[in-house]
């Protein structure tokens, strides 16, 4: 019993070092996030020139992904050639939200890039809906299954490997 | 002339304020409100930089939720409602300080936990060493005789 006093500090100190430890391994960036399995925020938001808007009641009916991004956006132009490789396969509908951007960088920056959104809803600052979907940096996606509720969140952007072997399970899941 | 020089550079800093990430265009007209909008976004983490307040960030992202503090004090909604509505949006995580809930028991608490154990501990300590020892058994008359003796002859 006398033993076990003298171990006790010794094994808080080792359990709060394990603690610390897995600390360090946490990305602080990836904030658990509190929308998956809730309908998507209410949506309305004019479109880019020359694109179709985005309403929540565009998001009804069929499974889709929600992806924000912005001409500003550095890892935006990382993950863009997954996007419009996904488009040409036409298994499901990326839909963009264009966070704070003027509308000429936006057009200009998708003419350089490609455009694989069927839609795209302009948001500029200071950009509610961007805050009611609760994203915290572009770029962020949204797996969107036909009612209308968000069933999976990626932040940051999309790679083959996500998309292949996380995203499009999700998305074919759905689809049945 | 050189102490004169060092006085004028240490009384520039006389001038110097805390730098808020504020536009000054974004502030409420009604000083009353902006005040607590103020209050309210130095509670609320910038969830770009993490360690910031809304307040203090230059982040977009910051900014775009300092605005819709403000339009939504406009709207007539109470700290509480937008405290609400922003945790719906990001969590609990946005709020600067931890609400008290199961999860964050160990947070509160443990440091008060680990405080009693110290104190228990430290009484426990001080309270045996305060404590008389056993007073030694008497003397044998064959070690009475030994001593008397010693003492007799001045040590050794």
């Amino acid at each position: 019993m006398r033993r076990l006093v003298y171990l006790l500090p010794v094994i808080i100190v080792l359990g709060m070092a394990a603690f610390f430890y897995r600390g360090l391994h946490i990305n602080p960036s990836i904030i658990p996030p509190v929308l998956v399995n809730k309908p998507a925020p209410p949506t309305d938001l004019p479109g880019l020139p020359g694109h179709k808007g985005l309403k929540t009641a565009d998001l009804m009916g069929h499974v889709s992904v929600v992806d924000v991004f912005g001409s500003w956006c550095f890892a935006c132009a990382e993950e863009h050639p997954t996007l419009v490789a996904i488009s040409k396969t036409d298994v499901v509908p990326i839909y963009g939200i264009d966070w704070a951007d003027k509308p000429a960088d936006a057009i200009a920056w998708l003419k350089r890039h490609g455009n694989p959104y069927a839609r795209i809803g302009m948001d500029p600052s200071p950009a509610r809906t961007v805050v009611a979907w609760g994203v915290t940096g572009a770029p962020e996606s949204f797996i969107i299954d036909r009612h209308g509720i968000i069933r999976y969140k990626r932040i940051g952007p999309i790679t083959p490997d996500i998309w292949l072997h996380t995203m499009l399970p999700i998305v074919r899941e759905l689809q049945q | 002339m050189k102490r004169i020089l060092l006085l004028a550079v240490l009384l520039l800093f006389h001038f110097v304020t805390p730098a808020w990430a504020v536009d000054p265009d974004e502030k409420l007209k009604n000083p009353a409100l902006e005040l607590r909008a103020e209050r309210l976004g130095d509670g609320l983490r910038c969830l770009v930089c993490q360690g910031e307040s809304i307040e203090q960030s230059n982040a977009g992202l910051a900014k775009d939720i300092r605005v819709i503090v403000r339009q939504r004090i406009m709207e007539g909604e109470t700290n509480a409602q937008i405290k609400r509505y922003l945790v719906s949006r990001y969590g609990d995580f946005i709020l600067l300080d931890p609400p008290f809930q199961d999860r964050t028991l160990v947070l509160w608490l443990g440091p008060f936990a680990l405080l009693l154990v110290g104190l228990l501990g430290a009484g426990g300590y001080l309270r045996r060493r305060s404590r008389s020892p056993t007073p030694p058994t008497p003397l044998t008359a064959e070690e009475k005789r030994r001593l008397d003796g010693v003492m007799r002859q001045g040590g050794a």
